[in-house]
């Protein structure tokens, strides 16, 4: 219904759809720039950041084209019409994600993918096993998992911190951000912390380190590279917990 | 007069309300800002110089950028959402039967807004940047005035462009796509991603000559005091001179607009 009701405007839907691939393109013509002056970045070549930058973006994606309006209901929260949804006989996540879908979210893969494509064919100096090429897809979709959980995670806490919503952008935007660039950019206490503490290091850092045949970040052990799937799981029941306690403790606004 | 300084000081103390969202803010400007002061060391070291930048002038760059954000809505969320809904909803009727211009009511209360942003969305990133790196700061005190000054133009600008982008809808109907190619063009053409000095060749010289690049370049390089004397008066006349431009487009536009203005009786 709401990819019908999109339709509708059709120049403007051209021009969203458009616009969020070049969004996302803005972020790597910099890279572009940055490389027009430097011939690497952080002791990583152009085509490494590249596929940084593709593996991030297509999970980051996937994951926005998926949940991504999930972000939007603290703004009913606030008005009280997240009402109508609980006594629908449909999960209210689901209700949540599939509200005002908006299909211009795929700008944002496609051009994630047409990155992460390139970066594959101007890499060279990769030792490509059956292992690392199966290593691309997973964490493309374990990426997005991650990314999924930390929207539905941000968009829970805003059912107590009602307007609150940049701090979950914050996680999300700038973990995608974040990920772009090698983590040899970042001082040891940001990269721990994305190892650690919010694991955003899991969606493509530590497995792509990997297929470039560099060490893991923060001195993690070189098995570590197989732990996304686990991570993904993790991160995807913490958030479906946070999701349940938010609900619960909903009160609907009276006037 | 009177009216606007009311409705100036409404957008204003409107805005201040949301505690909660400006905190929220402000944690992911200090986010980013560490993001791309980061990456802006890893650029500096390979490159000194760059730009024109040395390394404290280029971190000081990326907080003010955080800092400017909000103020000037390079990426949106000022009045224009409102604006919009106002003229797609037909409310747009009402205002326009009040005893003030519509241009101007809606200047007065952006510019409240912005001055409530600066101060809390602004000064705040910039004080953590500052603790966490070594930035370039004015060492002349008048600086910081003269840095005020271009702000506040950089605001008008990001006004005037922002209006014109929300009367689109009395044509489109659908503001979502014109407004996201607007906060693309402020994100990218402000410098908002990478100093528009460091640009490449011509794309960087058209870069420099458009609007966005009074809402972030020019205030940087008047904060950095890479304009004083009379680069400082041609940066102002630059931002003034796109600030009437937009202004005077802005208001053409609403002529021809209001005429298209059908009020549905029942």
């Amino acid at each position: 219904m709401w990819i019908r009701s999109t339709m509708t405007y059709r120049f403007s839907f051209v021009m969203t759809l458009l616009s969020n691939a070049v969004a996302n393109f803005f972020d790597f013509v910099v890279i572009l720039m940055m490389f027009t002056h430097v011939r690497g970045l952080g002791g990583f070549s152009f085509a490494e950041v590249a596929f940084l930058y593709g593996t991030t973006g297509t999970a980051f994606g996937l994951a926005d084209l998926a949940i991504g309006q999930v972000g939007k209901v603290g703004r009913r929260v606030r008005d009280g019409t997240l009402d109508t949804l609980l006594v629908r006989p449909v999960p209210v996540l689901a209700q949540v994600a599939a509200d005002r879908f908006a299909l211009r979210r795929l700008g944002r893969v496609t051009q994630g993918l047409l990155v992460l494509v390139w970066s594959l064919v101007v890499l060279d100096g990769v030792e490509w096993t059956p292992l690392k090429v199966a290593m691309v897809p997973l964490m493309t979709l374990t990426g997005a998992l991650i990314f999924g959980s930390l929207m539905t995670a941000g968009a829970a806490f805003q059912f107590w911190a009602q307007d609150g919503a940049e701090v979950a952008n914050s996680f999300t935007y700038g973990g995608n951000t974040l990920l772009q660039y090698p983590p040899s950019v970042f001082a040891g206490d940001l990269v721990r912390g994305v190892v650690y503490v919010v694991p955003l290091a899991f969606v493509n850092w530590v497995p792509a380190l990997y297929v470039l045949g560099r060490d893991a970040p923060a001195g993690l052990p070189s098995w570590a590279a197989f732990a996304p799937p686990l991570v993904a799981a993790v991160c995807v029941a913490a958030a479906g917990l946070a999701w349940r306690a938010g609900l619960r403790s909903y009160r609907s606004t009276g006037s | 007069m009177r009216l606007y300084l009311a409705v100036l000081s409404g957008g204003f103390r409107r805005h201040a309300t949301y505690r909660m969202a400006t905190a929220a803010g402000v944690f992911t400007n200090t986010v980013f800002g560490f993001v791309l002061a980061f990456t802006y060391t890893a650029l500096w070291e390979e490159r000194p110089r760059l730009g024109g930048y040395d390394l404290p002038e280029a971190l000081a760059y990326v907080w003010l950028g955080q800092a400017l954000l909000a103020a000037c809505s390079l990426m949106g969320g000022g009045f224009e959402d409102e604006l919009i809904e106002r003229i797609r909803t037909g409310d747009i009727a009402v205002d326009l039967h009040r005893p003030a211009d519509l241009q101007a009511w809606w200047l007065a209360a952006d510019l409240g807004r912005a001055a409530f942003q600066l101060l809390g969305r602004g000064a705040v990133p910039m004080a953590v940047g500052a603790c966490a790196f070594d930035l370039a700061l004015p060492e002349h005190p008048l600086t910081w005035p003269a840095f005020l000054v271009s702000v506040a133009l950089g605001v008008v600008v990001s006004f005037a462009v922002w209006f014109l982008v929300a009367l689109s809808v009395f044509w489109l109907m659908d503001g979502a796509g014109v407004v996201q190619v607007a906060w693309l063009s402020g994100l990218f053409f402000s410098g908002m991603l990478l100093p528009l000095t460091v640009f490449p060749g011509g794309l960087g010289e058209v870069a420099r000559m458009l609007p966005w690049a009074s809402m972030l370049q020019v205030p940087a390089d008047v904060f950095l005091e890479k304009r004083t004397g009379w680069g400082l008066l041609e940066a102002y006349a630059f931002q003034a001179g796109w600030a009437l431009v937009l202004l005077g487009a802005g208001r053409l536009l609403q002529a021809v607009a209001t005429r298209r203005v059908v009020v549905q009786g029942g």
